[in-house]
């Protein structure tokens, strides 16, 4: 058994059909439908919260999305958690600043890397909460209930990825 | 059991939620979708790896969540979409998504295999982007993201066809899509 788990990968059919059934037991368990970027918003809140106590709950934000510990956040220490497993199991666990492609690319200059990493990832940010969800909330959980918002979200993440890519990596030689 | 009363309970929901998560991480982190490559890969159209797992994800879930809901042991959670909501933050998403090379839960995946930009790139950049949301939300809450309204929830709703053929009819769909794609090898 442990054969399988220390596998580097597994078929990417086999690990969709797996997530698509852990969606429904998530609906099931929880009647929550598997998404992430809600987490960071609560991450935010809880962070805000510490520095400057209870004046969090009047932005309206977090009225709609309060800054709690519940399934919501958990959700992203678990992600965390399942992956290092899955890593050390296999043996690929390792600690890398600049990902390969990106060093072949655009070279090793980490500030570059981490510079443009921070930029994408506050896009990223604004784009989930203004759409409403992300690669999982809509890409998978919302289009398997056959949400027209979802398949039109999950469309424009893929058109605004492919034209964004391509520029950048035409930018990189 | 009460699936109800598990529902309501919000210490269990937090464990299960952590559980879920770990399961999904270790998912995402076998199916190599966590790695920075094969995301960037997929959107150099290079490697088709993501699309093949959201679509048989999508395959499986779908069939798994009908014949649950006609049980009644689930409901929908759908939300009413825009095009100033979905299609203006999908680009933008898109476009965090290309820069940063991972998606809000694949990062944390990354984490986890040891990916330090995704940590302090990624991480960070996303708790920044929802702080910098949560300051925006009141003056588009009831502008753009309601523009532009779509009229139907749900495909079968738009359609006007049963949610049956509607799900033989992507099933089908997303089989010729990934068959496609292991005849051209991508």
């Amino acid at each position: 058994m442990l054969g399988i788990l220390g596998l580097a990968t597994w078929s990417p059919y086999v690990v969709g059909v797996a997530i698509g059934l852990l969606v429904c037991l998530s609906l099931l368990l929880s009647d929550r439908p598997i998404g992430c970027s809600t987490a960071f918003v609560k991450t935010c809140g809880l962070i805000e919260k510490a520095f400057r106590g209870k004046n969090v709950e009047g932005t309206e934000y977090y009225r709609e999305i309060p800054p709690r510990v519940d399934w919501q956040f958990m959700i992203l220490p678990g992600i965390v958690t399942g992956a290092f497993i899955s890593s050390i199991l296999s043996g690929v666990f390792r600690p890398e600043w600049i990902p390969s492609l990106w060093q072949a690319t655009f070279g090793g200059d980490v500030y570059l890397r981490i510079g443009v990493a921070i930029l994408g990832g506050i896009l990223l940010g604004i784009g989930a909460r203004w759409a409403g969800g992300c690669t999982s909330g809509h890409g998978i959980s919302g289009t398997l209930q056959l949400s027209v918002a979802s398949m039109i979200s999950a469309a424009c993440f893929f058109i605004g990825g492919i034209l964004t890519a391509m520029t950048l990596f035409s930018l990189g030689g | 059991m009460d699936l109800a009363a598990l529902h309501r309970d919000e210490r269990s929901q937090a464990i299960i939620g952590l559980l879920i998560g770990i399961v999904f991480g270790f998912l995402l982190q076998k199916g190599a979708v966590t790695y920075y490559e094969v995301i960037m890969g997929q959107l150099l159209l290079t490697n088709f790896t993501v699309v093949k797992v959201m679509l048989s994800a999508v395959l499986a879930g779908m069939i798994g969540f009908f014949l649950l809901k006609r049980r009644g042991m689930v409901r929908p959670h759908i939300r009413q979409g825009s095009i100033g909501s979905n299609v203006v933050g999908g680009l933008i998403f898109g476009a965090g998504f290309a820069l940063l090379g991972y998606c809000p839960g694949t990062v944390a995946g990354a984490v986890g295999q040891g990916n330090l930009d995704a940590l302090f790139g990624g991480v960070v950049g996303l708790i920044l982007g929802a702080g910098i949301f949560s300051r925006m939300y009141p003056s588009i809450s009831r502008g753009i993201l309601k523009k532009g309204s779509f009229r139907s929830g749900t495909l079968p709703d738009l359609l006007r066809m049963k949610e049956q053929t509607v799900i033989v009819l992507m099933a089908i769909g997303i089989l010729l899509v990934l068959g496609g794609l292991e005849l051209l090898r991508l």
